[in-house]
């Protein structure tokens, strides 16, 4: 039982908190394909510079002498804020590079040269402002750690998940829902929905494609700063925060299938999960039947090696994409 | 004042223009039907009208106003609506949703015209909620024109509705358009079946190499030998 414990708190807590950070990213690669057909690279650094702008208001915010409740970091609480800012920086973003390209009618990977190099502006003037180094949300505040007790009999562990954590995925579950309302019951959700399925019908329906393009930086924009946030609570904020993970989200867009949001939120959390559990040691599960294994067991056996983590969300991509070549959702092939 | 006046038109995608003074009016109560061989520039000159295609000579006058080179978020609001020949239906939405998304221009209560289009069309409210994906190529037709119908259109534009339809669906759909009509929605047409189009068309146009070469309505076009030779000579069978 104690294993099992073990295996919920460093597998299932990490894995849904991975997978929810996963997801929230890869939902706006995939609206920002699925609307103007190119692949975003500097998703990973909005993400961050999401992340910076919660960092610099929570720590305005204390500078100021304001709290928070003690259960709700000052980064949590300064969330919507950073979300319409980063909105407005995606907006910005899209009219000054990405815009001009469209008019003169650049094709897409045009486009995705392009954002490669608004990853270098930002990932610079990030480091222009903060340095190189490594910050954290919890320099005054500790992470609240929550343990749940379980009666039964021989068990000495707790069910352990952080209060932070737990935000996470309330949060998680918050956006994901307001995303579902938005996409199938307003009038630009559903204009969204259209513009990716069918752009040329989109515009011909009399549907300001224009609007649309501006929502989506808005929506991406709000939930890469969501998604950054999120990360650099769970981990530390660096300059190159999301850019290392900018791939695994891609994966994840890809495997659900591109263009489609709910596809993007199960690949997100398929390789959330799969990462979690290939790194995980399962000598530990295994020791109590130690005895009657035909091997000897060993101190670590994990499928890969942490520093390897990254492969993972390879190896499923090219499975899926084996299995289904336009992802689990059938998403855009183009 | 007709409703649609297309003087002189020239326009094309950039290159050589396509279209070569084409000139076409059609009234409210009319359905306009353009015949002609492959490569006539029928689809050009609907796309062109509905300002899909920049116009470098000549003049679009609908209802008295100058909207050539107007883009089409600003035509559907005045009043016009397109269906395109493929892809036109929103493939992942329900049918409903693509009802709603041919009302996006309007701002007011729209259920009412929703309601029309279900009854104009009864097999759409039965499948109002399926994928409009799922449907059949009649159906999907059917959703394209309710879609286009939705904006309260006074011309209904449309590049070949009975392309890729089984015999039977063509008549039906026909049958539809002249409903429509009926109702008092102005329509212009592309088609390939031009002997089955123009029997009910009130003006026919009649287009070759980018220009008009014969006008009239469908019934006097039919009866003309010379149409009938050059241009409608088994053209029925055509795609």
């Amino acid at each position: 039982m104690n294993e099992l414990i073990f295996f919920f708190n460093t597998v299932v807590v990490s894995g849904v908190v991975l997978g929810s950070i996963y997801a929230i990213g890869a939902i706006g690669i995939t609206l920002i394909f699925g609307i103007l057909r190119f692949a975003h690279f500097a998703h990973g650094d909005m993400m961050t510079m999401g992340a910076f702008i919660t960092f610099l208001l929570a720590g305005t915010l204390a500078s100021m002498g304001i709290t928070t409740a003690p259960w709700v970091p000052t980064g949590f609480a300064v969330l919507p804020i950073a979300m319409v800012l980063t909105a407005i920086v995606a907006l910005g973003l899209d009219k000054g590079f990405y815009a001009p390209l469209r008019k003169r009618g650049a094709k897409p990977v045009t486009l995705l040269i392009a954002s490669i190099g608004v990853t270098l502006i930002i990932q610079g003037l990030i480091r222009l402002f903060f340095g190189t180094g490594t910050y954290t949300f919890f320099e005054s505040e500790a992470k609240g750690l929550i343990r749940i007790p379980v009666p039964l009999e021989g068990v000495t562990r707790t069910l352990n998940i952080t209060q932070p954590q737990i935000l996470m995925i309330v949060v998680t579950i918050v956006a994901v829902a307001v995303l579902h309302y938005f996409l199938t019951r307003t009038r630009l959700g559903k204009a969204m929905r259209a513009m990716a399925d069918n752009a040329d019908l989109a515009q011909v329906s009399g549907i300001n494609t224009k609007l649309v393009v501006r929502v989506t930086w808005v929506v991406a924009g709000a939930l890469a700063c969501l998604a950054g946030t999120m990360l650099a609570l769970d981990v530390q904020l660096k300059p190159d925060l999301a850019f290392n993970i900018v791939l695994p989200i891609f994966a994840a867009a890809i495997v659900g299938g591109l263009g489609q949001a709910y596809g993007a939120i199960a690949g997100g959390f398929l390789i959330g999960f799969a990462e979690t559990l290939a790194i995980f040691n399962w000598s530990v599960l295994l020791r109590p039947i130690a005895g009657t294994l035909p091997f000897e067991l060993p101190a670590t056996l994990a499928v890969v090696p942490t520093e390897y983590k990254l492969t993972v969300a390879f190896v499923i991509l090219v499975v899926v994409l084996l299995w289904r070549p336009t992802g689990i959702f059938k998403g855009a092939s183009s | 004042m007709p409703l649609l006046e297309v003087s002189n038109v020239v326009a094309g995608y950039g290159g050589a223009p396509i279209l070569n003074g084409v000139s076409i009016v059609i009234e409210q109560s009319d359905i306009g039907v353009i015949v002609g061989p492959n490569g006539a520039g029928k689809s050009t000159t609907i796309k062109t009208i509905f300002g899909l295609l920049k116009v470098t000579q000549g003049a679009v006058v609908f209802s008295g106003e100058d909207v050539t080179n107007s883009l089409p978020d600003r035509l559907v609001p005045k009043g016009r609506s397109y269906v395109p020949q493929e892809k036109n239906v929103f493939t992942s939405m329900s049918v409903e949703e693509n009802l709603e998304m041919g009302a996006f221009t309007r701002r007011d209560d729209f259920s009412k015209t929703i309601e029309w289009v279900y009854d104009m069309f009864p097999v759409l409210r039965e499948k109002r909620r399926q994928p409009a994906g799922e449907l059949s190529g009649g159906q999907r037709q059917m959703v394209a024109m309710g879609r286009a119908l939705m904006s309260q259109p006074r011309l209904l534009m449309l590049d070949e509705p009975s392309a890729g339809l089984s015999p039977r669906y063509v008549i039906e759909i026909f049958e539809q358009i002249v409903k429509v009509n009926q109702a008092g929605v102005g329509i212009l047409m592309v088609e390939q079946n031009a002997r089955q189009a123009l029997a009910f068309a009130s003006r026919g146009f009649v287009l070759a190499s980018g220009q008009n070469r014969f006008t009239g309505t469908g019934p006097e076009l039919i009866a003309d030998p010379e149409v009938a030779k050059s241009f409608l000579g088994g053209g029925d069978t055509k795609h």
